[in-house]
């Protein structure tokens, strides 16, 4: 009995904890049909494409480095998951705010390809 | 016996004062996660019921901000402003033609206490917007807007 309950927690924490900033990766490159561009990434995250922002005026153009939200001017913590190991491990927060960044950003949301090249650039960081 | 009843009394005294004017916010995880993330929290305290639902129900055009959340947690955290929303120390939080005011920076309490700042301090690079209240006030955090621990940047 106390076996099951041991495997039981254990799977329950596997599952809560299940993403890896690796599996994100995984996870859109299958949505898109095809490999990341972490060039195209750093393309993508570092320019604006119509609007007031890119990703970059609030993660800076070196997501090793913490950021500043760039109305509110609150600091926020690295994006990349070398430098900030809480990144890309929850799959709920990670969808939470490509949603709305990407609104902010572009107007529209993001495609699967751009997640994609955005997680391979940001998992080149080191 | 006597000395029994001053020190409470004493207390009191010491106590009160600091209490008048502590915007100090309720503990509450999901206002925390979801409202903390883009600037500090705002004290529900700072404007009314009506104001807060208002802002609650505009969540995906948020002062130019996605801030969208599920319906779950947006009912949850509706349900905890309001309960701790201003009483009447708090003034109007209305505009002219009545409807609620969204930004506490609009408030006529705000400007109000707020009166000797020009427009132009407030958008200095160190400071960028009136709602930026820590750039000021440093304990903002917990709630201590009082004088002693205002100074504002150059
Ligand atoms: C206006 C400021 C702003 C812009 C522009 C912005 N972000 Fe963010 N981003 C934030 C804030 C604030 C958070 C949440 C705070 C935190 O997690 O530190 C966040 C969090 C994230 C997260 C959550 C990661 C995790 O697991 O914690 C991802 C992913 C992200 N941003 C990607 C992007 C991308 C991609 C873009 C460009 C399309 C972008 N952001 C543009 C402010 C911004
Ligand atoms: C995605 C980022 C983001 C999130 C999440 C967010 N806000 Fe905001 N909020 C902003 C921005 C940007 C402003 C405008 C700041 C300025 O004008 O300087 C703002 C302003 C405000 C103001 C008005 C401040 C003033 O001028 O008096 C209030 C009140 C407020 N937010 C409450 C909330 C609450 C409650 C939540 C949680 C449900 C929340 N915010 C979540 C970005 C966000
Ligand atoms: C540019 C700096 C600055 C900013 C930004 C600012 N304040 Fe203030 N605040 C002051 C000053 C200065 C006073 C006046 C202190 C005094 O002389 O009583 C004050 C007074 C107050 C008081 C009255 C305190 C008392 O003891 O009577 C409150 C409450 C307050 N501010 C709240 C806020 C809130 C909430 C924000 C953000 C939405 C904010 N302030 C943003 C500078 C600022």
């Amino acid at each position: 009995m106390r076996r099951t309950l041991a495997i039981a927690a254990l799977l329950f924490a596997a599952t809560v904890h299940a993403e890896t900033p690796r599996d994100f990766l995984t996870r859109f490159e299958k949505e898109a049909g095809s490999t990341a561009s972490a060039e195209r990434g750093a393309r993508f995250f570092t320019t604006k494409q119509g609007g007031e922002w890119s990703c970059s005026s609030c993660h800076t153009e070196r997501p090793m480095q913490a950021g500043r939200h760039a109305k509110t001017d609150k600091p926020i913590n690295p994006l990349a998951p070398a430098a900030n190991a809480e990144r890309f491990t929850d799959a709920a927060k990670v969808d939470k705010w490509f949603r709305r960044n990407c609104n902010d950003t572009l107007n529209r949301t993001c495609s699967a390809q751009e997640k994609a090249d955005v997680m391979a650039w940001l998992l080149a960081q080191k | 016996m006597k000395k029994l009843i001053v020190l409470p009394l004493l207390l009191a005294v010491l106590v009160l004062p600091a209490h008048a004017d502590n915007y100090s916010v309720p503990k509450n995880p999901a206002f925390e996660a979801e409202c903390t993330s883009c600037h500090m929290a705002y004290p529900p305290q700072m404007l009314h019921a009506d104001s807060w639902r208002a802002l609650m129900n505009g969540l995906s055009k948020h002062f130019g901000s996605d801030a969208s959340l599920d319906e779950k947690r947006r009912a949850a955290i509706t349900d905890f402003l309001v309960a701790n929303a201003g009483g009447r120390k708090t003034g109007t939080t209305r505009d002219a033609g009545s409807q609620p005011l969204l930004r506490i920076t609009e408030t006529a309490r705000f400007e109000k206490k707020h009166r000797e700042i020009s427009a132009a301090t407030f958008k200095r690079a160190s400071i960028k917007s009136p709602a930026n209240c820590t750039a000021c006030h440093a304990q903002a955090a917990t709630g201590n807007y009082s004088e002693h621990s205002v100074r504002i940047p150059k």
